[in-house]
């Protein structure tokens, strides 16, 4: 005890200064912390959305839907490929995510497999592969199938889209620093602090944005329509406009979302907001196009499957640009702006899991968080003096460092605190105390069984050293496990204790020697206060 | 002179812990049962995390909240199950629904938040919880998992640090502790969450912690008293270790009851689990763990190095 290595008086000094130095900006006001040099340390405790308030969604990418979409097309593919090569066929449909068709004619089936091999893309990273398989059964039956590693990278290359689309789209609502992260094959995971209007941001991610342009079919009357005799090539859309809840429009897109380069909140000459947009080349010639040839007919801009207006082309478009009207506020027509600037999502998203606490309730918690933390922590102390009395003090010491240090170490690693970590700290600190109690316990052991109080206190760390070791070591297995296995709010609680533990062990060994070491000197006790 | 209070615990216990083991057995065995049998009926009260679903927690500002309203404007939306509670001050609510079948839950919400602002007028929403039925799933498997790894890699730790016969008696303990902590959960009819998952896997760790201060001492104690009948060399480790047991759990209960009754409605349940915990932890150690290691027996003459060369190394 007498002989004190110096490292031990050096660790304990600089972990003081450490936890001192980053627990302050936490501490002091901002007002304060502004006028500091900018080497001072400014981070402070990093609070999880329960305790700061913001939203938490898990989303999922439908890569079903864009399964479905991907064999739709397939089919239509087909129809096209073998109208063209006029191959006739009956039993053209899908099933269970098999493409099939039957060849009427058996000395066509050639020139149709042939044919139907053409569509498939080259696989990217496999030299010669191809994205769908073809094979002809017996009787002039052709099945394709879309190859399982081209849909995940597809599903994959769609994920990677949705985040970056999400991204723009956040970041233009002005939320302050967003998390957004993928989780497993295709999961995102966004975080928005102190998004007060869940709902919004929910219908702002979630939206798919997508947008076409499409020619009215007024061939047929919409009564006809209505009762089943929809033209091949056309489709019923309900329509936003309250004079025409459905209206007949041709399936294929004249221009689509992809080709606008810019969409922004506009108002009419009679003061109505609206949305203005313009085309990229191809658009606006395609645009051009459309119109010249359909003056005096009307199209249908279609949002997500609903069509949100249907002007009448009164002059060919020719400038690219142009104004969306419909029932908008000002509001939804901005908010339509920034989907469409920010691009249509390649594939649904389904809302998984969302967690939103109100900045109000997060500060609630944060306050009685506070407060059981120093209720707490004023027990453990009190108590410990009182059973102790001044070897509890040195442990009481040890403990505040301790405390420093945890606050500190969580604000430099920037992990986040949640409101379940709060408790794990709360414990931690009894843990700590459990270290002090082992010594403390030993030295007693160890003066009754003869030992001078110098030789006891040594022994006293030495012996409990093992036990402390492996004590401490099975929370730590406990925290692991959490961490691996817990999401969010548990991950903060385990990484809080695993801190708490190293810090805990640190202290309450060698802090508390350290003290004692220098009453020994100061002192030279013929006994120890404990016995 | 009574302080430090430490003197006032009896420097040399003698308690006879292993006579009563019998006695404490049978509890633990009725205890055990009555568990299990409250987990099959009425069961565990599963919150959202693992059944998937719906929590709103409402504030009506200035005006209370008419609860009738709530509940016959949410009547007529079919979402089934709805229950709707008072919660803290009388402008604020608590309504928790099940997402029907085939529906999407965040429209549900949406539906719902539209309906109430038409019944009830403006309402803020201080929180929105809302679990799809994959992520519950996904969330109850990951729970489970991960207490099953915990216990496992409990016993390998202890069988590697120990002997067999210890990591065996810590295991039986801390099936024990978690089953009980179940009963306690079941009685009180707290909420099942992932907190709650946290708070079991932390009493894991407090009651291996105890065990394994105990089991260090039985170790040591077996080493230097080799001619002592098993028996009475478990009594004297668990004496020995007595004044850090009470100690140390005084200690953590004193810290986490300041959050039973401060730290707000989220973190009671969690709280109260966790003390209970404690207790039943300190007591497993004791009662459970130690007598298992008497009924196995354990090698005596093991080849550890004799308490001397410790003593001078």
């Amino acid at each position: 005890m007498l002989n004190l290595a110096r490292w031990k008086v050096i660790a304990c000094t600089a972990a003081l200064l450490f936890g001192l130095v980053f627990t302050l900006p936490n501490v002091l006001p901002k007002s304060v912390m502004d006028q500091m040099p900018a080497w001072v340390p400014s981070q402070k405790l990093n609070l999880g959305l329960d305790l700061q308030g913001g939203s938490y969604l898990l989303l999922e990418v439908d890569t079903d839907a864009l399964k479905r979409e991907r064999l739709a097309n397939l089919l239509e593919d087909v129809r096209g490929t073998l109208r063209t090569e006029q191959i006739v066929f009956t039993g053209l449909g899908q099933v269970n995510g098999v493409v099939t068709v039957r060849v009427t004619d058996p000395t066509q089936v050639e020139a149709a497999r042939k044919a139907l091999s053409l569509l498939g893309q080259p696989l990217a990273g496999a030299p010669g592969g191809r994205d769908m398989t073809l094979q002809v059964l017996g009787d002039q039956t052709i099945e394709l199938s879309l190859v399982q590693e081209a849909l995940n990278a597809e599903g994959a290359k769609a994920v990677e889209q949705s985040i970056e689309i999400i991204r723009r789209r956040i970041d233009a609502l002005g939320t302050r620093e967003p998390t957004i992260i993928r989780q497993g094959t295709n999961r995102i995971v966004v975080q928005a602090p102190g998004e007060s209007d869940p709902e919004r941001l929910k219908k702002v991610i979630g939206q798919t944005a997508k947008l076409t342009f499409q020619m009215v079919d007024d061939s047929v009357s919409l009564q006809d329509a209505a009762a089943g005799r929809i033209p091949p090539g056309s489709e019923l859309l309900p329509s936003e406009e309250p004079s025409e809840p459905v209206q007949l429009v041709k399936r294929r897109a004249v221009v689509s979302g992809e080709m606008l380069t810019d969409a922004r909140l506009a108002f009419d000459e009679t003061g109505q907001p609206v949305v203005s947009f313009r085309f990229n080349g191809q658009g606006a010639r395609r645009f051009g196009d459309a119109t010249a040839d359909n003056t005096g007919k009307r199209f249908a801009i279609v949002l997500d499957g609903k069509i949100i207006s249907a002007p009448r082309i009164n002059e060919p478009i020719r400038g690219g640009s142009g104004q969306i009207s419909g029932n908008f506020t000002e509001a939804s027509a901005n908010e339509l702006a920034v989907l469409l600037r920010a691009g249509a999502l390649p594939a649904p998203l389904k809302v998984e899991e969302q967690r939103t606490v109100g900045a109000e309730l997060g500060a609630d918690a944060v306050q009685a968080g506070q407060f059981s933390t120093f209720l707490g922590a004023s027990l453990i102390l009190t108590f410990i003096v009182l059973a102790y009395g001044l070897f509890g003090g040195f442990a009481a010491a040890a403990l505040v460092v301790n405390g420093l240090l945890i606050v500190a170490l969580m604000s430099v690693t920037q992990a986040t605190l949640t409101l379940p970590g709060i408790a794990g700290l709360i414990l931690t600190l009894a843990v700590a105390v459990d270290a002090n109690v082992l010594i403390y316990e030993r030295m007693r052991d160890e003066v009754r069984a003869g030992r001078t109080p110098i030789a006891a206190a040594d022994a006293g760390y030495s012996k409990a050293m093992t036990t402390i070791i492996d004590a401490n070591v099975t929370t730590i297995l406990a925290a692991l496990i959490m961490f691996q296995f817990g999401s969010g709010p548990v991950r903060g609680f385990a990484w809080t204790l695993s801190i708490g533990v190293i810090t805990s062990v640190f202290t309450s060994v060698l802090i508390t020697q350290v003290l004692i070491a220098w009453w020994f000197r100061l002192v030279r006790p013929k006994k120890l206060p404990i016995v | 002179m009574f302080w430090p209070f430490i003197k006032l615990l009896p420097a040399k216990t003698n308690l006879d812990f292993v006579g009563f083991a019998r006695a404490a057995a049978a509890l633990s065995i009725i205890a055990v049962l009555a568990t299990a049998v409250g987990l099959y009926k009425p069961g565990l009260n599963f919150g959202i995390d693992f059944k998937g679903g719906t929590v709103l927690e409402l504030n009506t500002g200035e005006k209370p909240v008419n609860l009738s309203t709530v509940r016959s404007t949410l009547g007529q939306l079919n979402l089934g199950d709805v229950q709707v509670q008072a919660f803290g001050a009388p402008n604020d609510a608590l309504i928790r629904f099940q997402t029907p079948e085939g529906s999407d839950p965040a429209q549900t919400v949406d539906r719902v938040k539209t309906a109430l602002n038409a019944a009830i007028g403006p309402v803020t929403y201080s929180r929105t919880e809302v679990v799809g039925p994959k992520v519950s799933g996904e969330l109850f498997r990951n729970g489970i998992t991960a207490l099953g790894v915990a216990i496992g890699l409990m016993l390998l730790y202890i069988w590697f640090r120990f002997e067999l016969q210890f990591g065996l008696g810590a295991v039986v303990a801390l099936f024990h502790d978690v089953i009980l902590t179940f009963g306690l959960i079941v009685l009180l009819r707290l909420e099942f969450t992932l907190t709650m998952i946290a708070a079991i896997l932390t009493i894991i760790g407090y009651s291996m912690n105890d065990t394994v201060v105990v089991f260090d001492r039985l170790r040591e104690n077996l080493r230097k008293y080799k001619k002592m009948p098993l028996r009475e060399v478990i009594d004297l480790s668990i004496n020995e270790t007595l004044s850090r047991t009470i100690i140390t759990g005084v200690t953590a209960i004193l810290a986490l009851s300041g959050l039973a009754f401060f730290g707000g409605e989220a973190l009671r349940g969690f709280s109260i689990a966790m003390i209970f915990g404690i207790i039943i932890g300190t007591y497993s150690s004791v009662y459970v763990a130690s007598p298992i290691i008497l009924l196995w027996g354990v090698k005596r003459n093991d080849e550890a190095e004799p308490i001397a060369t410790v003593l001078k190394g």
